[in-house]
């Protein structure tokens, strides 16, 4: 009698090298799909339980992980970008126009990730509104917000960083009034501006610190910072769902209705 | 023999709090230290920009009552009666290049809407202050040369060249 593929997969399961990489095992026991969570490096920033209706789309609207995946999707097209754009200003607009009209692909890749970047900016905002009006910034979670706060700043900063390196006269114009409006910091405003400029102008230094920012520097910072935002909200008691907050914490916030839906 | 150790090391301070505080002390400084080696590091001290000295030609180019912008260096030079001057084509704002408009006879940002006479002078939008006015004056060779980081008073005698 031949075997099923099911099979086939269950037996490659059971195999020593198989077992030596996934230690959790197989088998739908609520232990063993704990395991599977809390084991995997990826995945053990999560909560190893969900409520089944925090997992609905109307309790979240997936904002948070909507956000994730316009990461993933800036960072999976951004580093072949890397590949035909070199960051000096002799350079940079002609490798922009030849990604636009002559790297097969180019036209995809780079407009993927312009429309992600724009996605990404406006569901930051969306993720912070969901979570401010349903109150899921309270305690214990006040301060995930705060983390939520240097994510929202370092996402406005790689768009501003990727917004110089077109190196057109739009991004040319936009560099020099933003980097002019960082000037307006009192006492060390000037500095601010000529250490992100690299110089007194947007020319060729401010070309390569906004590529090094861009690709390099905000990334990790942002990646830093998510595995935190992700492993607080396990140690903040998971996801926020009001009815099911303890009773001390809800009279804490204010909420004195007793009754549980 | 403990005793004798612990006087020796003075009195509140045994010898893993000493090393623990020659450690810390130690990476402190080194901290630092680095601080302030990545600040020097990160300030260029070199810069490959253009000469703040801009050499704007034979002045005979300019007819009398004329503004021209040089887009390049970001400076107009102006034949007016009273003479040769030369504004900052930087807006005051947020440092856009202006722009001359012949027909409206003003100085206009289409950045963000200020406008300027001709002599620097705002006349309308966000813009903080008048466009500044540069140090002028003709060289051996005749040719007419601009500092642009020298401020000089605006509508002052000594601020025109008179060829």
């Amino acid at each position: 009698m031949a075997k099923t593929v099911d099979q086939y997969f269950d037996e490659l399961q059971q195999t020593r090298v198989w077992r030596s990489i996934f230690r959790s095992g197989t088998g739908s026991s609520t232990l063993k799909r704990a395991l599977a969570i809390q084991q995997n490096v990826f995945l053990h920033l999560f909560s190893t339980k969900v409520r089944t209706r925090m997992l609905s789309f109307s309790a979240t609207w997936y904002l948070g992980t909507l956000t994730l995946g316009t990461f993933l999707i800036l960072v999976a097209t951004g580093i072949p970008l890397m590949l035909y754009y070199h960051p000096s200003a002799p350079q940079a607009y002609a490798d922009t126009k030849d990604l636009q009209f002559v790297v097969s692909s180019g036209l995809f890749l780079r407009n993927l990730h312009r429309w992600s970047a724009h996605a990404m900016v406006f569901l930051v905002f969306a993720h912070m509104f969901k979570v401010f009006y349903r109150g899921a910034y309270r305690t214990p979670r006040e301060f995930n917000w705060v983390i939520g706060v240097i994510l929202l700043l370092i996402t406005l900063l790689l768009s501003y960083t990727g917004y110089l390196l077109p190196w057109d006269q739009l991004a040319y114009w936009a560099i020099t009034v933003g980097s002019n409006i960082a000037s307006a910091v009192p006492i060390i405003g000037d500095k601010i501006h000529f250490l992100l400029l690299g110089g007194h102008a947007v020319n060729a230094n401010a070309l390569l610190r906004f590529y090094v920012l861009h690709c390099m520097i905000l990334p990790l910072t942002a990646m830093f910072f998510v595995a935190i935002h992700f492993w607080r909200i396990r140690k903040d008691g998971g996801l926020y769902n009001h009815d099911s907050e303890p009773a001390t914490v809800r009279a804490k916030n204010g909420d004195s209705s007793k009754e549980v839906k | 023999m403990a005793e004798e150790k612990k006087a020796q090391l003075g009195d509140d301070l045994n010898r893993r709090q000493f090393f623990t505080k020659l450690g810390l002390g130690s990476l402190s400084i080194a901290a630092v230290g680095t601080a302030a080696f990545s600040y020097q590091y990160l300030e260029p001290n070199v810069l490959y920009e253009p000469s703040p000295v801009v050499n704007a030609g034979k002045p005979d180019r300019y007819p009398l009552d004329s503004v021209t912008l040089d887009v390049n260096n970001g400076i107009y030079i102006i034949h007016s009666q009273e003479g040769y001057f030369s504004l900052s084509a930087v807006c005051t704002h947020l440092g856009c290049l202006t722009a001359w408009k012949q027909e409206l006879g003003i100085i206009a940002c289409p950045c963000h809407g200020s406008k300027f006479e001709q002599t620097g002078r705002k006349i309308e939008g966000p813009a903080p202050k008048p466009l500044p006015w540069k140090r002028v004056w003709i060289n051996d060779d005749g040719d007419l040369l601009v500092d642009r980081s020298t401020d000089v008073p605006a509508l002052a005698r000594d601020s025109f060249v008179r060829v």
